[in-house]
């Protein structure tokens, strides 16, 4: 039985570089989720994921195929769209959500456009799912890189990340690290997004950030119980997509991001913290 | 009470969008003084005190601080957007009352530890220690939020309707500790609704409908004559309102 489980990463070296991967990935993006979760910024994630695309097919146009003209291209474009849409909502009208929606549907469609007149339909396939069964030194050395920068940073900002989503008004009341919080904490969104690209892809990068994160909702109380739980639920679906991957030979950044998804159905059904089923089962309540 | 301004309004007009909602404020809060700032809703109570937060800029005059930072002012909002269901103790919830001394780095060690239960003690949370905000009434949650302007140790306090939706035996407590704020020598200002309440325990009261009305002690302040006026003044937004010509502060103007 360990066996199964063992033998793909003894045999083969692309599933030992996947596994690596994606178990930094999964240390350093579930958190990010996490804070994302709790400002209810969920579908942001997503929304930046749309708009490195035209900053990786740039990068893709200059210097082709290029892990590092790719990466830097989408973290050009990711970082301008998170600045320009927080900078929009702090000195106009406009929410946080709406602007960023306005840019990051600009820079989806430049995406595609740029795609579309100089790629063909495989490379753009490889940048929405990643290859993660083909992670190169390179592409090892950045996530680790991302990933180690990350966690530091995240570290960093704990206290003020989570006074600006639990009382903003409080933090700019007592300090300056109010908005220098939010722009630190945009950048590393985007640098998890980077990072994930090149193995998940940019759309299924979104899924190991968000996924453990939600899942995590449902079995932790704090917010340093929600950190640890997904980042255990995002490696334990990371490896046991990549298996399944390899065993039933289907993609591997669905198969794991499918995995996240699972694991969020069950959480949902039987999590101690408000599961489904727990309410369909009413204990009888306390004396006080 | 030292007689030291720690405030100064030099005819201080705040609004939004041009339009005024403070109108030529001048004179002075001093140093410990306990200031109820009364009237109608619309008379610009929040604005003002969003103008000595820094939170809005003066559209004329100006606010002066003495000094002072306006980080170290202890502020309670009215409107509050705290998300309830955030999973964060009422401990940590409170102790955030000691950023000025922690800032982002340095922990709640056991030199610190006291102090947070301290001002937990003084409002009555010491049960409450390890329950998740969202667990909390709209009373506790007020407790909890006084318990951190406590910890914030401020010279100047604003408190923004400091007791809508508390119950009588809370505003009875949360009273006590502004008293204590004031015998402190600490400067406290709060915006309240309760003409009784602002005649049994605030010394000075500024009568404010968009301009002053009255400003002093507050027996010979809270006249009727002087509700009567605010209530007639706060009315009026106007969209095609002229443009303010007015140089003085009213104060100095006769009486309209």
């Amino acid at each position: 039985m360990i066996h199964y489980l063992i033998d793909p990463f003894m045999d083969f070296v692309f599933m030992r570089r996947a596994l690596v991967g994606c178990l930094a990935l999964s240390l350093s993006a579930p958190p990010i989720g996490v804070f994302l979760m709790l400002r209810r910024m969920s579908l942001m994630g997503d929304a930046m994921s749309h708009a490195i695309l035209p900053g990786a097919a740039i990068g893709y146009l200059l210097a082709g195929l290029s892990l590092f003209a790719m990466s830097l291209g989408g973290f050009a474009a990711g970082i301008a769209v998170a600045l320009l849409a927080g900078l929009v909502a702090r000195s106009t009208v406009l929410r946080e959500d709406a602007s960023l929606a306005a840019f990051y549907l600009c820079s989806l469609a430049l995406g595609v456009l740029i795609v579309s007149v100089r790629g063909n339909s495989i490379d753009l396939l490889h940048v929405l799912f990643g290859t993660v069964l083909a992670l190169d030194d390179h592409a090892i050395l950045l996530i680790g890189a991302i990933a180690t920068v990350s966690t530091a940073a995240l570290a960093i900002i704990y206290r003020p990340l989570v006074l600006e989503c639990f009382d903003p008004q409080f933090l700019r009341s007592v300090s300056r690290w109010s908005s220098p919080t939010h722009f630190i904490f945009l950048v590393l969104v985007v640098m998890n997004l980077i990072g994930g690209f090149q193995a998940l892809g940019t759309l299924m990068v979104v899924g190991i950030m968000l996924l453990p994160a939600i899942t995590a909702r449902f079995w932790a109380q704090d917010i340093s119980g929600l950190v640890v739980v997904s980042v255990l639920a995002a490696f334990v679906a990371s490896l046991i997509g990549l298996l399944l991957s390899y065993y039933a030979n289907v993609p591997t950044s669905p198969a794991i991001i499918l995995m996240a998804g699972v694991f969020y159905l069950l959480s949902m059904l039987v999590g101690w913290q408000g599961g489904l089923l727990w309410q369909l089962m009413p204990r009888k309540h306390l004396e006080a | 009470m030292n007689g030291r301004p720690a405030i100064k309004f030099n005819d201080l007009t705040l609004g939004y969008d041009r339009h005024p909602a403070v109108h030529h404020v001048t004179g002075e809060v001093e140093e410990g003084e306990l200031l109820a700032l009364v009237g109608p809703n619309g008379a610009g109570k929040s604005t003002l005190l969003k103008g000595i937060m820094g939170e809005l800029s003066p559209l004329d005059g100006s606010i002066d601080l003495d000094g002072l930072d306006r980080h170290e002012i202890a502020y309670l909002p009215q409107q509050i957007d705290i998300d309830r269901s955030f999973p964060v103790t009422v401990f940590d919830c409170v102790s955030m009352g000691l950023w000025r001394e922690i800032g982002i780095w340095r922990g709640i060690d056991v030199r610190r530890k006291p102090a947070v239960t301290g001002a937990l003690s003084a409002l009555g949370l010491l049960d409450f220690v390890d329950r998740v905000i969202g667990s909390l009434s709209g009373g506790q949650f007020q407790r909890v939020l006084f318990a951190r302007l406590l910890l914030q140790d401020a010279r100047l306090i604003l408190l923004d309707e400091p007791f809508r939706a508390v119950d009588t035996k809370t505003i009875a407590d949360l009273i006590v500790l502004i008293e204590r704020w004031h015998k402190e020598g600490r400067t406290v200002i709060a915006a309240l609704h309760d003409i009784e309440q602002v005649r049994a325990h605030f010394p000075k009261t500024l009568l404010l409908a968009r301009e002053v009305v009255a400003w002093g002690p507050t027996r010979s302040m809270l006249t009727p004559e002087n509700l009567a006026r605010a209530g007639q003044l706060s009315a009026a937004f106007d969209a095609e309102a002229e443009i303010c010509e007015r140089a003085t502060p009213p104060q100095e103007r006769e009486s309209v």
